[in-house]
């Protein structure tokens, strides 16, 4: 069942993993650039999957109040304010004020960002919100190293934990590049505590032939749910259609089959660098060198039985 | 937008992506302002300043859609030449009275061809008593029913007479340039200018632009006047009764339409009938002469007929023409009756039992600390509500228990609280703000205890009728002889023991109305009948249940149906969704454009011609454009084929209001009732007529040129975040809400962070004359200081979603206003106050008490009280005398009045 990439490159993961004419990948094609950050993404997911709380805590990095996406925090919604790259004609050159900071090296701002250019001089600045998801790659690590056949490949091309097999061991955890699986630590008395948990794609709801709950919730289209080939020409046509409007700094990310992970099921239309979402630039999924690893363990298991073998060899003449 | 209303706003999301640019004006900058192509930011309280700056450019440029303007509004209409605008009199308009602080309407009036002597009786009733006018909310009335003006004043459609509305509302807004609107409002002029032309190149035959606002802008002194401005400009470029075009309020709750609609308020009945007064309306006829308006154009003509219909759905077979349709039971109204006025009663013990649904006065109405005290001076109160929420439990967790100035066990309150079914466990109707009603199913029974408003009312009133069954006390005649019998439905053991659910969908069809001897329901208001035949609880609603089906009930897909979608759920009136739609056509019948055809006159139709189009024409449909009103009609009659504003007494849309606006005929700049500046405009600083209680537990915050006003130096305004719903009622006892946004916090720039030494997420608290509340501080560049008037303003912006209960509590904002009403609507002024900010937690206990008395003591608000009208005395003088000569001129009736 093995393929030529099937643990990295191009592929299409149902037939992969065995299924016989599954139906088409499906996944999230996530436009940022139409997020209002309304948080029906989370509230939805929390709903539908009775998903726990998760910190009932003020963080103060803008709105975001979820932190991260963890075991009790399958979407969520990263709120960036980011001072704008554009200095206005009537303002004193940035560079040259000794107060400002020299360079904006576009990492996320987090609560009050110091700066010496007086507020009322400002140049609009941009807020942005991102609702961020797991990713059901096409090379999906967690999987690849779940050793209980917990997390399983679904039919739709998605990466599904069964609650019931999972026995905590996290594996999956240290595996995924995006550090979205984790085990759920709380509530107290929760049924899943110490198991992985992540999102689904709503793998009850697609059975039914309905939307992910976060697609059907959100108001603006920013996730759309579909058949991943589908979702892909959407993006670019998006894209492209943004860049037409001036918008050059939109771009993709996930949607490329060339990518570390073979591309994601769930990709996004970033305005700015992943790493300001707090995003891995450039993700390589961990298993990447298990072949590799595997060949080169064999060369050195088979020169270490050489080795005992002709010392034996040796012994005997 | 994005925030509180985040699912309208995929439509400007979609417009987005179609290439709209979109615009946000706004204090601070905010989800909405983070998809707008440009924020203008903008000192909270200054948005006439601000329209009346585009106003101006719209006029000194004469981008006006003259064709439009010339036709469908009163732009040519003669005003009298006894009016005098606030330029002449320091911000004052004519026949201002400083003892009353109102005006006499007289000199506002139209120029009239007909004598003095009819000037006009139609004119007379409505003009009258401002000073009752402002206790009774009476501007409510005027929403839709316009003014009740002459049908026939003189005109000059060249618009080149001095006097015309279009010359007056020019000289008015010609002081409203750039450079004023720059030091008013902190916009720049590049800003300004970039919304006046989005605005207008817009606007016109080919284009239309739509206004939307949110609630909070009404929710000013002058918050009034704040939409009427808007309608002015809307009116100038042509964008009312137009596809994509109108003035859209959107709510801050479900059917908040629907409730003035079938009004939950004091002065209003079903259909915006007004509430029968105890000093005018002593008969049937006074109270139907009142609305009717003998004299003037349009469908209040009928009012008999509406009156009559709701008379005889409240006591059906008991109301007779004998008695007059049972009028006199009907309750009458005194004076202001108004929720504020009413908790200031509370607090002097005047009133005894209170009725709290779904609404949240402890945390949620401005002046919490009123709110609690008054409630804590009943004898008896009545909550219902889906949690246990403030307002039920002030009596032991108020911030008054802490101060001691409310001690649980010697309150004399009790409270009832009643769990309620949500809006998913019981049947009904919502109505949006488009004015269509959209029949909810009961989806889940509701839990335990909780029952339905509808199961609430009609078993208390059953129960009521059968404690006073058998009573021979003419006072019990009303409540004995209502029409109470609503079928019942639900789970049958509960049916059968006489508790079961009453049937919304028959309250439904008592609304639509019906044939008394047949049960036939309406389907238009036109088949009401003033003879006692036809009965109907809310004329604007006949037709919802046309042909006995449940018209709002309807969901026909988008697809399957015109672009108008007249099929899904069911719009007032008569399915109507675009209001006055005659003016999507020119004067002749034509569309204005192809782009935007509608509505238009299509001679070929009919025996001689018909209004046709996507909508339900708004204007009587065989009624051709040609025609013209014989000499002496009123009434429908009255309306020419030229008249789409078929609800205003001259058939024109008003760019200028000669009645029923308590504060003048135009807007015009005030000041907040506090604000660290002076009115830039005017002498007069604030709303001179502004409704006001000037009590020691009501001190409002001094302004300038009073030498303290430096105490509260800061601007603040409050509103919702997207995670909470109003004060929190129905999402800080909800999990997966309450953790979205979990604490109460202040947002300020970080310059005010620094000048005030605030830490961000510190603690810091914010004080005003009426208390200090406490919250985490959030330093954001969303929040920029402007400069207004030469200098530099902080503006300091809070949520008001907390109170003490919930998953997740904490101080509320409301706590922090005072009551100041607008006088046309009594609604209050919580958009904006001043304050002050310092670091740290707030004062526990007595000592928070101790802290804002010496803040008041500090403002000098204790002996010195914040004077009203600051115009000069000499203007104030000659407004008045103003009025003296328009009482000899024109008003002999006025001399009675007051």
């Amino acid at each position: 069942m093995i393929g030529r990439n099937s643990l990295f490159g191009p592929l299409d993961p149902a037939p992969d993993a065995g299924y016989e004419a599954p139906p088409p990948r499906k996944g999230f094609f996530t436009d940022t650039s139409v997020c209002i950050g309304c948080k029906a993404c989370e509230v939805a997911c929390k709903e539908w999957n009775d998903v726990p709380e998760n910190l009932f805590q003020m963080l103060g990095t803008s709105y975001d109040n979820s932190h991260s996406l963890n075991a009790n925090q399958w979407r969520h919604v990263a709120f960036i304010e980011r001072p704008g790259r554009s200095t206005a004609p009537d303002q004193p050159d940035r560079l040259a004020d000794p107060a400002t900071p020299p360079v904006d090296i576009g990492m996320p701002t987090v609560g009050a960002p110091p700066s010496g250019v007086p507020d009322e001089a400002k140049p609009d600045f941009q807020w942005l919100m991102s609702s961020d998801v797991c990713k059901h790659c096409t090379h999906a690590a967690c999987l690849d190293v779940c050793p209980t056949g917990s997390l399983f490949r679904s039919e739709f091309g998605t990466v599904v934990v069964q609650d019931d097999i999972c026995n905590g061991c996290g594996y999956c955890v240290a595996a995924c590049p995006y550090g979205v699986i984790d085990r759920r630590t709380g509530p107290e008395g929760d049924p899943s505590v110490g198991i992985a948990q992540k999102c689904t794609l709503c793998y009850d709801r697609l059975t039914d032939g309905q939307r992910p709950a976060c697609a059907a919730a959100c108001p603006t289209e920013s996730i759309v749910y579909g058949d991943v080939e589908q979702l892909r020409q959407q993006a670019n046509e998006r894209v492209a259609a943004l860049h037409e409007q001036g918008v050059m700094d939109a771009r993709l990310y996930g949607n490329d089959p060339e990518d570390g992970v073979g591309g994601t099921g769930a990709f996004f239309l970033l305005l700015d660098e992943p790493e300001v979402y707090g995003l891995p630039p450039d993700p390589v999924v961990t298993t990447k060198d298990l072949p590799h690893m595997f060949t080169r363990a064999g060369m050195a298991g088979t020169a270490l039985l050489i080795g005992a073998a002709l010392s034996f060899v040796r012994r005997r003449s | 937008m994005a925030e509180a209303h985040p699912v309208g706003f995929q439509w400007v999301v979609e417009a987005k992506k179609r290439g709209a640019r979109i615009i946000h004006v706004d204090p601070r900058f905010t989800r909405t302002s983070a998809l707008a192509h440009q924020h203008v930011p903008i000192r909270v309280g200054s948005d006439i300043a601000f329209l009346g700056g585009i106003i101006n450019y719209v006029l000194e440029n004469e981008l006006d859609f003259r064709d439009y303007v010339v036709s469908y509004t009163n732009a040519a209409t003669i005003v009298s030449d006894t009016f005098v605008d606030v330029d002449d009199l320091d911000g004052l308009f004519s026949g201002f009275d400083p003892e009353t602080r109102t005006y006499d309407p007289t000199s506002w009036q139209y120029e009239s061809e007909d004598t003095d002597a009819d000037l006009h009786r139609s004119q007379a009733d409505s003009s009258g008593d401002h000073v009752e006018h402002r206790e009774t909310a009476a501007g409510m009335q005027h929403e839709s029913h316009g003014s009740s003006v002459s049908a026939r004043p003189m005109r000059d459609e060249t618009l080149q007479h001095p006097r015309c509305v279009y010359q007056v509302l020019k000289r008015h807004y010609a002081r409203y340039t750039p450079e004023v609107v720059e030091q008013v409002c902190g916009v720049s002029q590049d800003d300004f200018l970039a919304v006046c032309r989005a605005w207008t190149e817009n606007s016109g035959r080919e284009r239309t632009t739509a206004l939307v606002y949110s609630v909070g802008w009404t929710q000013h002194s002058v918050g009034v006047q704040y939409i009427r401005a808007g309608a002015i400009l809307q009116l100038l470029l042509g964008n009312m009764g137009r596809p994509g075009g109108g003035i859209m309020a959107l709510r801050g709750h479900a059917s908040i339409q629907g409730s003035t609609d079938i009004p939950t308020l004091f002065n209003l009945l079903p259909g915006y009938l007004p509430m029968p007064n105890a000093a005018k309306h002593h008969t049937l006829t006074d109270w139907i002469e009142s609305v009717r308006n003998p004299g003037a154009k349009g469908f209040w003509a009928n009012a008999g007929a509406y009156g009559i219909n709701l008379l005889k759905a409240y006591w059906g077979d008991a109301a007779t023409a004998d008695n007059d349709f049972c009028f006199d039971y009907m309750p009458r109204i005194t004076g202001d009756h108004g929720t504020y006025r009413t908790v200031l009663d509370m607090i002097d013990g005047k009133v005894k039992g209170y009725f709290l649904l779904g609404q949240n006065p402890a945390v949620g109405s401005a002046h919490g600390r009123a709110q609690r005290l008054g409630m804590a001076n009943l004898d008896w109160l009545v909550v219902r509500d889906l949690f246990e929420i403030e307002s039920a439990t002030f009596w032991k967790d108020s911030p008054e228990v802490e101060t001691g100035e409310i001690v649980p066990e010697e309150c004399r309150t009790e409270v009832f609280l009643f769990p309620a079914a949500s809006h998913v466990e019981k049947e009904g109707t919502f109505t949006q703000t488009q004015r269509m009603l959209q029949w909810r199913e009961k989806a889940v029974e509701p839990p335990g205890d909780a029952t339905s408003e509808l199961w609430f009312f009609y078993h208390l009133g059953r129960m009521v009728r059968e404690r006073l069954a058998g009573s021979d006390d003419e006072r019990d005649r009303p409540v004995l002889d209502l029409a109470w019998d609503y079928p019942l439905h639900g789970d049958p053991e509960q049916v059968a023991a006489g508790w079961g659910e009453p049937s919304a969908e028959a309250v439904l069809k008592e609304i639509n109305g019906y044939e008394v001897a047949t049960g036939r329901p309406l389907s238009t208001f036109t088949e009401m009948k003033a003879d006692g035949s036809t009965l109907g609880g809310c004329w604007i609603y006949t037709g919802v249940y046309k042909d006995g089906v449940n018209q709002a009930a309807r969901r026909t897909s988008r697809h399957d149906q015109s672009p108008v979608a007249p099929e899904w759920g069911w719009a007032w009136p008569l399915n109507r969704r675009i209001l006055y739609n005659r003016a999507s056509a020119d004067p002749e019948g034509r569309p204005w454009s192809e782009r935007k055809a509608y509505v238009w006159w299509d001679p070929e139709k009919g025996d001689a011609g018909e209004w046709v189009g996507d909508d339900v024409p708004d204007f009587e449909k065989t009624k051709p454009p040609s025609y013209r009103a014989p000499e002496g009609s009123e009434g429908v009659e009255a309306i020419e084929g030229i008249d789409p504003f078929i609800m205003q007494g001259d058939g024109k849309g008003a760019l200028y209001v000669p009645q029923g606006l308590v504060d003048g005929p135009m807007p015009t700049h005030y000041e907040p009732v506090e604000s660290p500046f002076r009115n830039l405009v005017h002498g007069q600083q604030g709303n001179p007529t502004r409704k006001e209680y000037r009590r020691d537990d009501n001190r409002m915050n001094p302004v300038p040129d009073d030498d303290h006003a430096d105490v509260f130096p800061f601007v603040f305004t409050t509103s919702r975040l997207t995670e909470h719903h109003t004060a929190g009622g129905m999402s800080r006892y909800l999990e997966h809400l309450a953790e979205l946004q979990p604490e109460m916090f202040v947002e300020v720039s970080p310059a005010l962070a620094r000048e005030r030494g605030l830490e961000h997420m510190g603690w810091c608290h914010v004080i005003t004359a009426r208390s200090a509340i406490e919250g985490r501080v959030m330093v954001t560049e969303r929040l920029r200081p402007l400069r207004v008037e030469g200098r530099i303003v902080h503006q300091v912006w809070m949520p008001y979603h907390w109170g003490q209960s919930g998953l997740v509590s904490g101080d509320s904002a409301n706590d922090l206003f005072g009551i100041s009403l607008d006088p046309n609507v009594l609604i209050q002024e919580s958009k904006v106050g001043t304050c002050d900010v310092r670091p740290g937690k707030r004062p526990r206990g007595t000592a928070l008490r101790d802290y804002v008395d010496g803040y008041v003591a500090r403002s000098g608000a204790v002996d010195h009280v914040v004077p009203v009208v600051t115009a000069s005395a000499d203007a104030v003088r000659r407004s008045h005398d103003v009025q003296e000569d328009g009482k000899d001129q024109h008003a002999p009736h006025q001399v009675e009045d007051r």
